[in-house]
């Protein structure tokens, strides 16, 4: 009997119970369970898929979750291994909202809260440093984030408007511009 | 028609969304803090705490957890709430199912040309102010409180914001950890 539908569904469900932190702090965890155990793909071909799921939109484990399942069985595939990808963190997050608005008003929980709010704050603040290097931003493309932030911040800008510009300004160049450097 | 707005701005989210989970917060803060008000920015910034906390993708986290919060504060029951959740859920899904599909079957070729490389390059810096512009949104009265409202906690949560952003950039301390103390801080000196 091909059970490869619930072994790659059990195996997505798991990754995506048991990794805290999100998107990168799963790679290596997909990596053992995809590549090393099941052999769905090889190494150098799980390096390309993550490439493309990184620079695509939408969530990074959804991404490369669609891409092993489909590679396997076809969109049938894909639907098991993105089911259970999103399963866990979506029944997780279901009881919690279930049932946090009746401990939000406790007196401690909201203590609690008003100390991580801040520092939360600073957990997004302190990996825009890390992604800027990684990008490459220098004194000549810097005006890129930081016009993007203020206009996002001060003017309130759609962030989707940024991302199309930012697309279609980066296609332009590209194609008018740097050839003719 | 709370559903189809639901399944609009998510769709809309996971079609926009580049730069992983933090690079979607401001996007997601957008649409459903400033535009669709389903959520606070208190409610917003405690959501991605437990986000942090709890295991699976950030993104996923906030659509489940805000379909059901929309919903639920529409007045309507328990069970139309979970049927919210799925929902934005399924709508933040699809466009990466629809896309990473279309890209295996006949555009990975395309994923190393000039042209798609192109784009690339001039999203990498935008999604680095698309992080930073989700940090500066989330300084609100609401998470920091104000001094003209409640000095004490306004300093507390500036030294609690400055003493994360060091220990989780410089010292490398655990975000949960850092999460771990900082509730216990608040519970110390903010109860």
């Amino acid at each position: 009997m091909d059970n490869i539908y619930w072994n790659s569904f059990k195996t997505f469900f798991k990754i995506g119970a048991f990794t805290l932190g999100g998107g990168y702090a799963m790679i290596p965890i997909i990596e053992a369970e995809v590549v090393d155990k099941y052999k769905w793909v090889d190494k150098d071909e799980f390096l390309d898929l993550i490439a493309v799921s990184q620079s695509c939109p939408g969530v990074f484990a959804i991404n490369i979750s669609v891409f092993i399942g489909y590679k396997l069985r076809k969109v049938r595939g894909a639907i098991c291994t993105a089911l259970g990808t999103a399963l866990p963190s979506f029944l997780i997050i279901l009881l919690i909202a279930m049932f946090f608005h009746q401990f939000e008003n406790n007196t401690v929980v909201a203590a609690m809260f008003r100390g991580i709010r801040p520092a939360v704050v600073a957990l997004i603040a302190a990996p825009t440093f890390n992604l800027a290097k990684s990008a490459h931003i220098s004194l000549y493309n810097c005006w890129i984030p930081i016009g993007s932030a203020l206009l996002i911040w001060a003017l309130k800008v759609n962030p989707i408007y940024i991302i199309i510009a930012a697309g279609l300004g980066g296609y332009l160049y590209g194609k008018y511009i740097k050839p003719t450097e | 028609m709370i559903f189809l707005s639901l399944f609009i701005t998510f769709f809309e989210i996971g079609l926009f969304g580049f730069g992983g989970g933090y690079g979607m917060l401001s996007l997601i803060q957008t649409e459903t803090v400033i535009h669709h008000h389903w959520l606070s920015s208190a409610e917003f910034t405690n959501i991605v705490a437990i986000s942090q906390m709890t295991p699976g993708p950030i993104g996923i986290n906030s659509a489940t957890y805000c379909g059901y919060t929309a919903v639920h504060n529409g007045g309507f029951n328990g069970l139309m709430a979970i049927l919210g959740s799925a929902t934005a859920t399924f709508a933040l899904v699809l466009p990466s199912f629809i896309l990473m599909i279309l890209i295996s079957k006949m555009f990975m070729k395309y994923m190393d040309t000039p042209a798609v490389q192109s784009i690339f390059s001039g999203l990498r810096p935008a999604v680095v102010g698309l992080l930073a512009a989700a940090a500066l949104l989330l300084m609100t009265p609401e998470n920091f409180s104000a001094p003209s409202q409640n000095p004490w906690q306004f300093w507390i949560s500036i030294a609690l914001f400055v003493a994360s952003f060091v220990g989780t950039k410089f010292i490398k301390i655990n975000p949960i950890r850092m999460i771990c103390y900082a509730a216990f801080a608040g519970l110390l000196l903010l109860y």
